[in-house]
């Protein structure tokens, strides 16, 4: 009886080893690729070229950054996501959340089939092609609004907010509206303030999207100086433009030990940055959306 | 008895009149809700709606001069076109070949990794494998694709170690070479996404009934036959629904990721539906054509949703819809 049950510890310690060991593993693979790109970026871009470095800068320099930061492209695509991502997020939220409301009352004549309405769109979408003719027609195409109109509203995050209102008291509006207050106003004093937790969520979301998105950026606009930093960078990485980049930085080629690697590694962290600094604090938002998305979906 | 029925008439002529006023005096009390509502409906009818509508260009021969409902029929030549194309057969290879890789080996990890993660006891551990697990999800995929091709380059670290330890003789540009392409595809979405689909299964897991586990240890059980036993099968419900949406999803090779990975040196493989839609669509402007192969691609991924859903309620008895 004794042995049998050493011989079981003796399997679950080497289980419970292998485990940990893996899971580190795991860790460590995430993590290195982040900070070997990291490592890349502050060292010397000529000095790179020569390989073996692997944890730590060999040459510390921030030429490459500097060339960066002088880069006027790069600041006004910098811009444009920053708009972009602050405009986008409030509008979806403050609108969808407002439409929500209306279909979150039993009452709401025609609720089943406004409902329908926007479930067949969860199912159903026109595809590329139509999608950009229909912003070609609107003349949203090289348009700032292009970002901000066509995102501004989802059923999905509709539903998600829908299934939070059902549960805010029922007296709390009433109170109000003996009041004589009006829907618009309840919404705004009443509803939005108590949602604190499902906006922040679903704000989360949908500014990750905003800055991450490079996609409307290629597909809607032309013009340099309306593409978001994500399309830039994209452009940066697939082609040459990283070139012109050293061409205007400080003292040409030959002074600064930067090289289009370098160029884009720099670029690469600067973009990554925020993301990486928020996200500690805010998974728990991101996980509960997740699991709300899928519970309902 | 005449007038009885006139009467009854009258009656039930004003319950008629007076149900629709209150109709009235409800939408009218309601006025701001549906003002409300119906932002929202216009919101899709505009930009859900019309695109939906745009789809028959598809059996048209739209130019863009022209609106839509002038362009003559074509009935399924673009269809007919497209079956008939030299790169047909390269799209579908391409797609399914990506596809079914990233669901063959894809689709287990996730499992594998939260079951795994959930025997960890160290609770502050556990938190910070899940925490750091999460993080790629949150890169931008053109941010990846940057770290691939600097890692996959000529001068790049999987070359440099790869000569160091005696593997290669010269490096290999990876992304240049077709065949290495699909590999590519499938290991950095793993990558990048393995923390974050295990999410669902860890919700499962800690769903189960510990009463479950107690029960077990008292028969004598170890944590591989807990897990056997009863981790799996309780959380096999969860696993048969993803699985049905993943094979819906199956012809939905990710935009975002090939289309950074993608050159034209390894166009022969790396060349997916999506892209295909977007290169004759986009850059070619042949909308009509772009818009059929685009349906093409929904109307398979539907079938196969359909299917999917039948041979796992056949077999599981679990099931979508």
């Amino acid at each position: 009886m004794i042995n049998a049950f050493k011989r079981k510890d003796k399997k679950e310690i080497i289980f419970d080893i292998f485990n940990t060991c893996l899971m580190i593993f795991i860790c460590f693979i995430t993590l290195y690729p982040i900070w070997y790109t990291l490592v890349l970026s502050f060292n010397d871009g000529t000095d790179a070229m020569l390989g073996g470095i692997y944890w730590w800068p060999r040459k510390f320099s921030l030429e490459s950054y500097k060339a960066v930061f002088q880069n006027i492209g790069i600041i006004k695509a910098f811009g444009v996501t920053i708009a972009r991502t602050v405009i986008g997020t409030v509008t979806n939220v403050l609108f969808t959340a407002m439409v929500a409301y209306a279909f979150s009352k039993k009452d709401l004549v025609g609720r089943k089939v406004y409902l329908t309405i926007g479930i067949i769109t969860m199912f159903f979408n026109g595809g590329l092609i139509p999608n950009f003719l229909l912003m070609k027609n609107l003349g949203l195409l090289d348009s700032f609004w292009v970002y901000i109109f066509p995102t501004m509203f989802n059923f999905f995050n509709l539903i998600i907010f829908v299934s939070f209102f059902k549960e805010i008291p029922k007296a709390l509006e009433e109170s109000v509206m003996i009041d004589g207050a009006n829907h618009f106003v309840i919404f705004w004093k009443i509803i939005l303030p108590l949602s604190a937790p499902v906006i922040a969520t679903i704000a989360l979301f949908t500014g990750v999207f905003h800055w991450n998105d490079y996609f409307f950026g290629v597909i809607y606009i032309n013009n340099p100086d309306l593409q978001p930093i994500q399309t830039y960078l994209y452009k940066v990485i697939a082609q040459a433009t990283s070139n012109q980049m050293l061409m205007n930085a400080p003292g040409g080629i030959s002074k600064a030990n930067i090289t289009s690697t370098s160029i884009k590694l720099a670029t690469m962290v600067i973009t990554t940055f925020p993301i990486v600094c928020v996200y500690p604090f805010l998974q728990k938002y991101f996980v509960k959306g997740m699991l709300l998305g899928s519970v309902k979906g | 008895m005449v007038k009885e029925t006139t009467l009854k008439n009258c009656t039930s002529k004003l319950r008629k009149k007076k149900k629709i006023n209150k109709f009235w005096q409800k939408l009218k009390r309601q006025k701001e809700l549906q003002i409300m509502a119906w932002a929202g409906i216009i919101w899709m009818i505009i930009f859900n709606y019309i695109p939906m509508y745009g789809i028959i260009i598809a059996f048209k021969d739209y130019s863009i001069i022209k609106p839509i409902s002038e362009a003559p029929w074509v009935g399924l030549e673009h269809f007919v076109e497209f079956f008939k194309d030299e790169n047909f057969y390269m799209v579908i290879r391409n797609t399914l070949g990506i596809s079914l890789l990233k669901l063959i080996i894809g689709f287990p990890l996730p499992i594998i990794f939260a079951i795994l993660l959930n025997e960890i006891r160290h609770i502050g551990f556990k938190r910070t494998v899940q925490t750091i697990s999460y993080l790629p999800h949150f890169l931008s995929w053109v941010v990846l694709g940057g770290i691939m091709i600097n890692w996959l380059s000529e001068t790049g670290i999987i070359n440099e170690l790869l000569i160091k330890f005696g593997v290669l003789d010269k490096p290999i540009t990876f992304l240049s070479e077709p065949k290495y392409f699909w590999g590519i595809a499938v290991i950095s979405d793993i990558w990048k996404e393995l923390g974050w689909s295990a999410i669902i299964y860890l919700a499962a897991i800690s769903g189960i009934d510990p009463e479950l586990y107690e029960a077990a240890t008292m028969d004598g059980a170890g944590r591989l036959a807990k897990i056997k036993y009863i981790t799996i099968p309780c959380i096999q419900g969860t696993i048969a629904v993803l699985f049905i949406l993943a094979v819906g999803n199956l012809l939905n090779t990710n935009f975002d990721q090939i289309f950074v990975l993608r050159n034209s040196l390894n166009q022969s493989m790396s060349e997916v539906i999506d892209i295909y839609v977007y290169r004759i669509g986009i850059q070619s402007a042949r909308f009509s054509y772009a818009t059929a192969v685009g349906l093409f691609k929904s109307v398979i991924a539907l079938i196969l949703l359909i299917i999917a859903n039948f041979v796992t309620k056949k077999l599981k008895g679990n099931s979508l819809f």
